[in-house]
C-alpha cells in the first residue's frame, strides 16, 4: 500500500512537472529529472531529497540498456540523471553523451569502496563520469528440493537430468555469456569461430531449457515452477525470503560483474542539482535504505556497516569476496558491429 | 454532400496521422539502409533461414489456428442462429464477454493455467491423473490463438447465417432435398462471405502475433512477429524490421484480394 502511495505521488509530481513545463521550475531550488530502472529506488528517499533540497524531483523508469540508450541519444527528453549498467557506460562515454561529474559537489563519494571505483575504470578509465550505485554478479539460481548435490557450475544448465527445469534469460548478452563462460572464452569476444561455438552449444542447450524469460525468473523460481534460472545476483536475496528452498552460487568458470552507475548526460539542464541528487544517494542512510527496499549489493561501504541483520551483513550473496573467483568480468561495449554479430547469432539460436 | 465530407475531417485527420503517416514510414525505412540509402536487402532478408523458418512456422500455426477456429465456429454459429430472439442474444453476449477484458491478461492467464505447478495440473494430480505438459510448445500457441480469436470467426459466420432468407431453405426441403443436401447447396454458399471474412479476421493477426508466441512459447518458439519486435526493440534495427514487415504485409494484402473476391457486397462484415 504504502509503495502504491509513493508511486502515486510520484505520478502526480511527474504529471505536476508535466503541466507546469518550461519557465516555471518546480521546487524552490529548481528541478531535477531522474531516469533510472523500474523498482530500483526507495521513493521514500525520492520524498526526503525533496524535503531536504527543496529541488523537484522528476522521475523517469527504463526497462533495459537497451531502450534507455536511443531515448538519451536522441535528446528527446533532457534528463539530469541517469543510471545505466557499465558497457552501457561506456557507450555513451564512446558516442560524448555524457558531462564529467564535479566531484567537489559529491563529498560522499568517500562512501563508496574503493575497489568499486577501481572496477569502474573498466568502462570509465578516470572514474570521471561515473558514481557507482548498484553492483552484482549474474548466477545459477536453485532450488535445493528439486537438484541432487552442490551447483558449481555452468554445465549444470546442460544436464539432461533438468529437461524442462531450466529457466535462461531471454538477452543477448547475458544468454551469451553462459555459454562463452561454459566454453572457457571471454564474454566480450568478437571472434567469430569463439562466437559460433558459443551459439551452437546455446542451440544445444535449447531442448533443455523450459522458457526464456527476464523478469519471470524470479516469479517462477519462488513458484517452484523450475529447478534452475539464470538471475541477477540482486533478486536472490529477495527470492530466498519468498521461498526458503532456493539458493544462489556463482559458478566457478567465472561470471558477469556488472555495476549500475549514476552519471550526467551532456544535455543535462540541471547538472549541479543533478550532482546534489548523486551526493545524497551515496549518503550512507539513503544507500542502506535503498538497499534495504531493492535487495541490490550497495557499493556504498558506510551503508554496509550500518546493516543491522548479520546474516545480510556478511551474506556471501550480497557482498561475495570476488578475489576468490576467477574468470570474473564485466562487459564491455562491442562497438555496432559488434553488436549487430551478437544480435544475429542470437536470432539464429532463437530461430532454431 | 459537403456536410457529409465535414462530417469525415476527424477520421480523415486520424487515418492521415495514425496510418498514412506510419506506413510511409515503414516503407521508407524497409527500403532504406542505416546511412539512407536505397536498398532492397532488408527485403530480401526474408530468405534468410532464421527469418525464413520464422516465417514458415507463423503461416503454419496461423493456418491450423484459423482451420480449428473454423471447424469450432460453424457448428457455434448455427446453434446461436436457430435459437430464438431472446436466447440468442444472451449467448452472444456470453460469447463477447471476454472481450471485454483485456487481451494480454487473459492471455497471462492461460499460462498461469498451463504452467507446470499451474492450476490445470494441480486439478490433475490431486485426481492421480497424468499431469498435462503443453505450455511452451507450439501447442499452446496455437491454443491461446484459438481461444483469443474465435469470436471474430463466430460473428461474421453468425451474421450470414442469421441473413438467410429461412422461405430459401423451407422451400428447398418442400422440393425434396435433405438436410444434407440444404446445407451443401444453400446454407454454405450462402456462408462463404462470412466464413471468408471470419478467416481473413483470424488469420492476419495470428499470423502477426508476437505476444501469444511469446508468453505461451516462453520465446522459445520465434514467429516472424517476434522477429520484427525483437528488431525494434532489442537489436535497434529498425530497417530490418520494417523490411520484414512489408513482407508480411504482401501475405496480407493477398489474403484481402481473396476476401473480397468472394465477399463483393460486404455481406460477411462483423457489423
Amino acid at each position: 500500500m504504502k509503495k502504491f502511495v509513493c508511486s502515486a505521488l510520484m505520478f502526480c509530481v511527474f504529471l505536476s512537472a508535466l503541466l507546469t513545463g518550461c519557465g516555471n521550475s518546480g521546487g524552490e531550488n529548481g528541478e531535477v529529472i531522474v531516469y533510472n530502472w523500474g523498482e530500483y529506488i526507495d521513493p521514500e528517499t525520492i520524498d526526503m531529497f525533496e524535503e531536504e533540497t527543496g529541488i523537484k524531483v522528476v522521475y523517469d523508469e527504463f526497462e533495459t540498456n537497451e531502450i534507455m540508450y536511443p531515448k538519451v541519444e536522441a535528446g528527446a527528453t533532457a534528463y539530469d540523471v541517469i543510471c545505466p549498467s557499465d558497457y552501457m557506460i561506456q557507450k555513451l562515454i564512446d558516442n560524448d553523451l555524457l558531462s564529467e561529474i564535479n566531484f567537489d559537489n559529491i563529498p560522499n563519494i568517500k562512501n563508496i569502496g574503493q575497489q568499486y571505483l577501481d572496477q569502474s575504470r573498466e568502462f570509465d578509465p578516470e572514474n570521471k563520469y561515473s558514481v557507482p550505485y548498484c553492483f552484482g554478479t549474474v548466477g545459477i539460481l536453485y532450488n535445493k528440493t528439486m537438484v541432487d548435490g552442490p551447483i558449481e557450475s555452468w554445465s549444470v544448465l546442460w544436464d539432461e537430468k533438468y529437461a524442462d527445469n531450466i529457466l535462461m534469460q531471454d538477452s543477448v548478452r547475458d544468454a551469451f555469456m553462459v555459454s562463452l563462460k561454459l566454453n572457457g572464452y571471454s564474454m566480450n569476444t568478437l571472434d567469430e569461430t569463439e562466437l559460433e561455438t558459443a551459439r551452437d552449444t546455446l542451440i544445444e542447450q535449447k531442448p533443455l531449457v523450459q522458457a526464456y524469460v527476464i523478469d519471470q525468473v524470479r516469479d517462477k523460481m519462488i513458484g517452484g515452477e523450475a529447478a534452475l534460472g539464470v538471475i541477477y545476483s540482486g533478486e536472490a536475496i529477495y527470492t530466498q525470503r519468498e521461498n526458503a528452498d532456493l539458493a544462489y552460487v556463482i559458478p566457478k568458470e567465472g561470471t558477469n560483474v556488472w555495476i549500475d552507475s549514476w552519471v550526467i548526460p551532456k544535455n543535462a539542464p540541471n547538472k549541479e542539482n543533478a550532482e546534489a541528487f548523486i551526493n545524497f544517494m551515496c549518503r550512507e542512510d539513503i544507500a542502506l535504505m535503498n538497499f534495504e527496499y531493492i535487495t541490490y549489493s550497495t557499493p556504498n561501504t558506510a551503508a554496509q556497516a550500518l546493516i543491522e541483520d548479520e546474516d545480510i551483513r556478511n551474506s556471501e550473496i550480497a557482498f561475495p569476496d570476488l578475489s576468490q573467483y576467477e574468470n570474473l568480468e564485466t562487459f564491455q561495449y562491442l562497438g555496432s558491429e559488434g553488436e549487430e554479430l551478437y544480435n544475429n547469432l542470437w536470432k539464429e539460436v532463437k530461430s532454431d | 454532400m459537403n456536410k457529409k465530407k465535414l462530417l469525415g475531417t476527424p477520421y480523415f485527420v486520424w487515418s492521415v496521422l495514425f496510418i498514412i503517416i506510419p506506413l510511409c514510414m515503414v516503407f521508407y525505412y524497409g527500403f532504406t539502409d542505416k546511412s539512407g540509402a536505397f536498398t532492397l536487402e532488408n527485403i530480401i532478408a526474408i530468405s534468410k533461414p532464421e527469418h525464413a523458418k520464422a516465417l514458415y512456422l507463423a503461416l503454419g500455426l496461423s493456418l491450423i489456428s484459423t482451420l480449428i477456429c473454423l471447424i469450432l465456429a460453424y457448428p457455434l454459429a448455427m446453434i446461436l442462429s436457430n435459437m430464438n430472439v431472446n436466447q440468442h442474444s444472451f449467448i452472444v453476449l456470453i460469447f463477447i464477454l471476454p472481450m471485454w477484458m483485456n487481451f494480454l491478461l487473459r492471455t497471462l492467464a492461460w499460462q498461469t493455467l498451463l504452467e507446470k505447478t499451474g492450476v490445470i495440473n494441480s486439478i490433475l494430480s490431486f485426481l492421480h491423473l497424468p499431469a498435462l505438459n503443453v505450455i511452451n510448445t507450439p501447442y499452446a500457441i496455437v491454443l491461446g490463438m484459438v481461444y483469443n480469436f474465435l469470436p471474430f470467426m463466430v460473428l461474421p459466420i453468425y451474421n450470414s447465417l442469421v441473413k438467410i432468407d429461412r422461405n430459401v431453405i423451407h422451400a428447398a426441403r418442400d422440393l425434396g432435398a435433405n438436410g444434407l443436401q440444404v446445407f451443401a447447396k444453400i446454407t454454405l454458399p450462402l456462408t462463404l462471405p462470412g466464413i471468408i471474412s471470419g478467416i481473413t479476421m483470424v488469420f492476419i493477426p495470428a499470423l502477426t502475433t508476437f505476444v501469444i508466441s511469446k508468453l505461451l512459447g516462453g520465446s522459445k518458439i520465434l514467429l516472424i512477429g517476434n522477429v520484427v519486435e525483437e528488431e525494434f526493440t532489442q537489436a535497434g534495427n529498425w530497417n530490418l524490421g520494417s523490411g520484414l514487415s512489408i513482407v508480411l504485409m504482401l501475405f496480407i494484402i493477398v489474403n484481402m484480394i481473396i476476401s473480397s473476391i468472394f465477399d463483393k457486397d460486404g455481406e460477411g462484415s462483423v457489423l
